[in-house]
């Protein structure tokens, strides 16, 4: 039977990484990651779980003893936030080019400077073309499913590929909501056991990780690279139609809400997509046909499945929790560009950036928006194409 | 009880408002109901005034973001009254609850408090005094929360503080805030 409980997001991903109980978890603590690895350190500690912790001097050697671990043949985690992240970003490279089935919770927080320690999504857009596949959270009960999920898509035959799951620091990380756990016995057969293929330990069969490949040979195995990401769509609604079977619960590469009959559309990350949700039922209610469209899987980008999903819609607004410096749009803004870029009648598109550094993102923001979004489709004329909101000027 | 109740807490760092956001929430658990509890995150220091948010609901909760109209007010400090205004964003028929040993009357003028707006008092300091043996007021704020919201009985949030606390503390300090939580349920009076 499932447990419903009230536990933050925090507590409800660490609860997840216990179910899973990996053979390894090298971590270094980062506000707001912290209370998640500490957590899984007592379970780790008190015989909850068999995995051996490795607790390092920092991200980069955390990321690093996951390298070895994973390579060796374990199921490996780790988990960070924003510097950490940032320490660890040449590693992370290594890891997916040596196709090691990683599985790391990024709790989402600013980067410094100036320092800051609240929910936004530079971390993550930074380490965006590192080769990991990357799931994005709205609450605690996404995060909690996303986790689970991660570990059937990483270390999936076709894949092999480390992922990603991304949650709101503090807005989902340290908030309590009601969540669903599943049955340990549940996620244990779920998940089922870990083998790797080139397991480094096996010394019947030796292998190399990570030698020098000149121009002879590594943009084939950079090509190999790029074929596997093909594959990945395919793995994420598979393992997201197996997950509905022991959950109910839906998922698929993005979510939408209220799009099909909509002239207008918000796209946004996390969080935010929820308090969007609820000032599009308000608008609703006032005639104003709005609908949202929130990615899950942001990495590799759906980029036909988003174009088809919102090619219909009169204007749309991408709001980004992130800025993209001298790219004159922000990152989300970009892939949903190129989503409709192919597209011969395409809606009018346009950039908001807000929540930096925890800013609150509140209704009246999502109505601004959605109020600007209906004047934009009745006239075709956008007064600005990327501006920031819930900001002093 | 409105589709969704939503509850903003005012206290100071120490007090233990945070974890009563907790408990509440998940007393207000059973039945089928969705609930949120967080609280707003700044530089964290003992005595700072701070806030701390609950929704509880029959439909999923998608929000996420501070209460900014809040049903009810609870003010585990009463200095924080001269510091702060505790009513704003408050809907006019907000309820208020406020810590404070003085007639509710006296703090609903203190309030200023529409007449549509219902105040009430508890002087949960001395109850946790008594009972804990520490100015911890947050238990006798649960429990005439529990009274005054009417959403949740005063036997679940007893059940909850047992689970919330019995990880943490000796059997004394539970029963000191069980009998806490009932003398705040108890002793909570209307002007």
């Amino acid at each position: 039977m499932p447990k419903i409980v009230a536990v933050t997001g925090n507590e409800a991903v660490a609860e997840a990484l216990r179910q899973v109980n990996p053979d390894v978890c090298a971590a270094y603590p980062i506000t707001p990651q912290t209370d998640m690895m500490q957590r899984f350190a007592s379970f780790a500690n008190n015989g909850k779980v068999k995995t051996e912790m490795i607790l390092v001097e920092s991200e980069h050697s955390a990321m690093s003893a996951c390298v070895g671990a994973s390579a060796a043949g374990g199921r490996v985690i780790t988990a960070t936030s924003s510097q950490g992240l940032a320490l660890m970003w040449e590693v992370l490279f290594i890891a997916s080019g040596l196709r090691l089935p990683i599985v790391m919770p990024l709790v989402n927080r600013a980067l410094s400077a100036p320092l800051n320690i609240h929910g936004d999504h530079s971390d993550g857009m930074g380490a965006r073309d590192c080769g990991w596949i990357q799931l994005w959270s709205e609450n605690g009960q996404e995060a909690y499913d996303n986790a689970i999920q991660a570990f059937r898509i990483a270390e999936h035959m076709d894949i092999r590929l480390p992922v990603m799951t991304c949650l709101d620091g503090f807005i989902i990380s340290h908030s309590i909501e009601r969540i669903e756990y599943l049955d340990d016995d549940a996620v244990k057969n779920f998940v089922g056991e870990y083998k790797q293929l080139n397991p480094l330990l096996n010394i019947d069969k030796p292998v190399s990780y990570g030698p020098l490949i000149l121009p002879d040979y590594y943009m084939e195995y950079r090509r190999a690279q790029a074929e596997v990401m093909t594959k990945v769509n395919k793995v994420v609604r598979d393992v997201a139609k197996d997950f509905e079977k022991i959950s109910g619960r839906k998922y698929g590469l993005f979510e939408t809400y209220r799009l099909d009959d909509a002239e207008v559309g918000i796209v946004i990350l996390n969080s935010a997509a929820g308090t969007t949700k609820d000032a599009i039922d308000a608008l609703r209610d006032k005639g104003i046909k709005a609908g949202l469209l929130k990615p899950r899987l942001f990495r590799p980008f759906p980029y036909e499945e988003v174009g088809e999903a919102l090619k219909h819609l009169k204007a749309i607004c991408v709001l980004d929790r992130a800025d993209a410096f001298g790219a004159s749009y922000g990152p989300l803004f970009m892939e949903i560009a190129t989503s409709l870029y192919s597209h011969k009648d395409k809606p009018i598109l346009f950039n908001k950036i807000y929540g930096l550094g925890g800013r609150d993102y509140l209704p009246d923001h999502a109505e601004l928006v959605l109020n600007e979004l209906a004047e934009v489709a009745k006239t075709g004329k956008v007064k600005t194409f990327k501006e920031y909101i819930g900001v002093r000027e | 009880m409105s589709e969704t109740l939503e509850i903003r807490w005012h206290g100071r760092g120490g007090q233990g408002t945070v974890t009563a956001a907790k408990v509440f929430a998940d007393a207000c658990l059973s039945g089928g109901r969705h609930v949120q509890a967080f609280p707003e995150y700044g530089p964290e220091r003992s005595g700072a005034p701070l806030r701390a948010y609950n929704r509880v609901s029959s439909k999923e909760l998608r929000m996420h973001c501070p209460v900014l109209k809040p049903n009810i007010v609870v003010v585990v400090d009463a200095t924080l009254l001269d510091a702060i205004d505790v009513t704003e964003g408050s809907p006019d028929n907000a309820i208020f609850i406020v810590n404070s040993s003085k007639d509710p009357k006296e703090i609903r003028e203190k309030l200023k408090a529409k007449p549509s707006q219902k105040v009430f008092t508890v002087d949960a300091t001395k109850i946790a005094i008594e009972n804990i043996g520490r100015p911890l007021p947050n238990s006798p704020m649960v429990g005439v929360l529990s009274k005054v919201s009417a959403i949740v009985s005063l036997d679940s949030i007893l059940e909850d503080v047992k689970k919330s606390f019995g990880k943490k503390f000796s059997q004394k300090i539970i029963d000191g805030n069980i009998e806490a939580v009932k003398r705040g349920y108890e002793e909570v009076r209307e002007g």
